[in-house]
């Protein structure tokens, strides 16, 4: 695992956590079957924060995140999202999705759709912006995520690390004011993790709410204010990066840590 | 050893080598030949077995063709002009038939005075096409033709009163109009159903008496034409583009009903679907041609034209259902969670993401599916419908050409053939054009 993944300092005069709630969880238990995958969750994120969530495999922490937009449905427990409650009301769910972008571990950009397309389509749908407008945004964002020049390929064209970037882009067009990373750099290769990493760096410095399920501890170190540690289904540890990594008060922790860093 | 080695392990290329031309043999028409005609004994041997095979079929079947009879009225005569042409009656193929009978092989009964109708139809079916097949090259305008077409075709065909295709296209105003309009106070799906049900209402209650009176009081309209008339490959045509055309959405509408989480809506479809593929479409085809007739209210006149397409659409669209789930199996569960995180609603995420991929790695089993029932158009000759195959038998029991076959099916095959390898031709095309990765 890479340490120190930027060569650049990070611009932390935006990174200001706000007091407001973004995002607040409280008791959520969720069960596949009779599988309990997550335990009495309670977390509340503020605004501007960037939460890094790591853990073994299996422990849970993209299922936690795909509840936040609603992609896995809870069973108990309350998760309210920028004020609106998630609950079965199709109106609610569809309010918070657009409101939060989630970047996955496989992009899932739309094949069929030029880059260009696959940024303007929920606009152009789910906003209602006029079609220009929503081009010129994405080209904005684009720009942004350095690749303008691919605007009218398709997303089979384009390599690992473009199209992730690509998918970030995606989400921004939509304006979004929290944003969910599921794994996004595990299916890239080591050259181009850090394109995707710079790119989620300068989202960070805009004061941009994120939560990030990553492997990425150099990301967690530098960039992130918070991170939790979850294992079987549970909140295990949080705690700022310096003491998480430095000074890991469970056993488990200290046992993935070492594990991870350890070569 | 690796003492020995390390003078020679370590290298370093100092000049790197430019690009040269692959040999003579490995290139053109002679490369070509070496690698896929004589690239061993084995496959030498059996090019020459091939191309052995191929000059015995030809040698049999273009003489056949060819030295061919064309200037006669009956088969007597036909055997005569070959006896004394060629000495022999064997290998050579009486074309007189299909020179005197073309136009009824075509048309079947229909009135030659209005042939200029369904030639008329055949040009406008192209036309009304062409937005749909090739929207890159031809203006988005011409959908205004497609959309009239439903409705144009039966007038062009049938005759009669302009009003009948006109007060039916109203019923699909009126629907239109509430769902568009009503779905600020019903909501979408009230809209939905209320639009639906006051279409409905207006084909079954008030079409028919509204169509009488202004017809009776304005009687604008053409010949009428009844459906007895109607045969020969305009038939099989007529029956293929409604069943192809009208199957293709019922079957999304059904694929989709078999995935969907509402209960009673997935079992519905799951019923139709595995009841209509379990039964042979000869027997729907009775069904349509006996059997309904009991079922209606007596005097209820339904065309049996109208019958077969129906139950030859509900056929296909069977078929169809099982082909586009297959596509839509094949979609990755991320293209459903890409679409829901951007909060696309259902209608909205099914049209603009999923369905153009579905439909996309479907194609192959649709157009199969569409080749399919176009040739089992020809299944409505054993309910006494005069298509292609109907007339083929009407025309071998004419005395002039008793006894005929081989010409007569050989023409039927011919044209069947032109239209499905169109069919086939079109959809690689299509596979082609909207191929999006790995160019």
């Amino acid at each position: 695992m890479s340490e120190l993944m930027t060569d650049r300092a990070i611009d932390r005069s935006k990174m200001q956590v706000s007091d407001k709630v973004a995002i607040e969880i409280t008791n959520m238990n969720k069960w596949y079957g009779s599988f309990h995958v997550l335990r009495d969750i309670n977390l509340t994120v503020n605004q501007g924060e960037r939460i890094v969530i790591a853990g073994p495999s299996g422990s849970g922490k993209s299922t936690l995140i795909r509840c936040l937009n609603a992609l896995e449905e809870h069973q108990q427990g309350k998760i309210v999202v920028d004020g609106t409650e998630l609950s079965n009301d199709l109106k609610n769910i569809d309010k918070i999705r657009s409101e939060v972008g989630m970047v996955f571990q496989h992009f899932n950009l739309f094949p069929h759709l030029t880059i260009l397309e696959n940024c303007t389509l929920a606009p152009i749908w789910v906003r209602k912006t006029p079609k220009k407008e929503a081009e010129e945004r994405a080209m904005h964002f684009l720009e942004k995520v350095k690749i303008p020049e691919q605007a009218h390929k398709y997303p089979g064209m384009l390599s690992g690390g473009q199209q992730q970037r690509v998918a970030i882009a995606r989400s921004l067009c939509m304006m979004p004011r929290i944003m969910l990373f599921d794994e996004p750099t595990s299916a890239l290769d080591p050259e181009m993790i850090k394109e995707v990493l710079d790119t989620m760096i300068e989202l960070a410095e805009e004061g941009m709410t994120m939560l990030c399920v990553t492997h990425e501890m150099g990301f967690a170190r530098q960039v992130a204010n918070r991170v939790i540690f979850m294992d079987a289904g549970q909140i295990v540890e949080q705690n700022e990066p310096e003491e998480f990594f430095n000074n890991p008060k469970s056993d488990r922790t200290k046992l993935f840590l070492s594990q991870i860093l350890g070569h | 050893m690796s003492g020995t080695h390390a003078h020679t392990v370590a290298y370093v290329r100092d000049t790197m080598l430019p690009e040269q031309a692959p040999p003579a043999s490995e290139v053109g028409p002679i490369g070509w030949m070496r690698h896929n005609l004589f690239s061993t004994w084995v496959n030498t041997g059996m090019t020459l077995l091939a191309v052995a095979a191929i000059y015995y079929v030809l040698a049999g079947v273009l003489p056949w063709i060819f030295q061919s009879v064309w200037n006669a009225d009956s088969l007597t005569e036909c055997r005569e002009i070959m006896m004394e042409t060629w000495g022999s009656t064997h290998g050579h193929a009486c074309w007189g038939v299909i020179k005197e009978r073309w136009l009824q092989l075509l048309f079947g009964f229909y009135p030659p005075h209005l042939y200029w109708r369904p030639i008329l139809a055949l040009v406008l079916l192209l036309a009304a096409l062409s937005p749909v097949l090739f929207s890159d090259r031809v203006s988005s305008k011409m959908l205004i033709l497609t959309a009239a077409y439903p409705f144009l075709m039966p007038f062009l065909m049938w005759g009669g009163t302009i009003w009948g295709p006109l007060s039916a296209a109203l019923g699909f105003v009126i629907g239109y109009l509430i769902i568009k309009h009503g779905s600020e106070k019903l909501g979408e799906l009230g809209a939905m159903i209320a639009g639906v049900v006051a279409a409905v209402i207006w084909w079954f209650v008030l079409a028919g008496p509204v169509t009488d009176a202004l017809s009776s009081a304005l009687p604008i309209g053409i010949e009428a034409v009844q459906s007895r008339q109607f045969g020969g490959f305009m038939l099989a045509i007529m029956l293929g583009v409604v069943a192809i055309g009208v199957s293709l959405p019922i079957g999304v509408v059904l694929a989709l009903g078999r995935q969907s989480d509402l209960i009673i809506v997935k079992y519905i479809c799951v019923g139709f679907i595995e009841f209509v593929r379990g039964v042979p479409l000869i027997t729907l085809l009775f069904v349509a041609s006996l059997l309904l007739n009991i079922f209606l209210p007596p005097g209820t006149n339904f065309d049996i034209i109208l019958r077969v397409m129906i139950m030859m659409t509900l056929f296909s669209a069977a078929y169809m259902a099982e082909v586009i789930r297959g596509g839509l199996a094949a979609l990755p569960r991320g293209q459903y969670e890409g679409a829901d995180s951007l909060g696309l609603n259902y209608w909205q995420a099914q049209r603009l993401i999923i369905m153009p991929q579905a439909l996309k790695i479907s194609i192959p089993g649709i157009v199969s599916t569409f080749i399919g029932i176009f040739k089992d158009t020809t299944l409505v000759s054993i309910i006494g419908l005069f298509d292609v195959i109907g007339l083929a038998s009407a025309i071998r029991a004419d005395t002039a050409w008793n006894g005929i076959y081989w010409e007569l099916f050989a023409f039927i095959a011919a044209l069947f053939f032109v239209v499905c390898f169109s069919m086939s031709r079109y959809s690689m095309y299509l596979e082609r054009r909207l191929k999006t990765d790995h160019r």
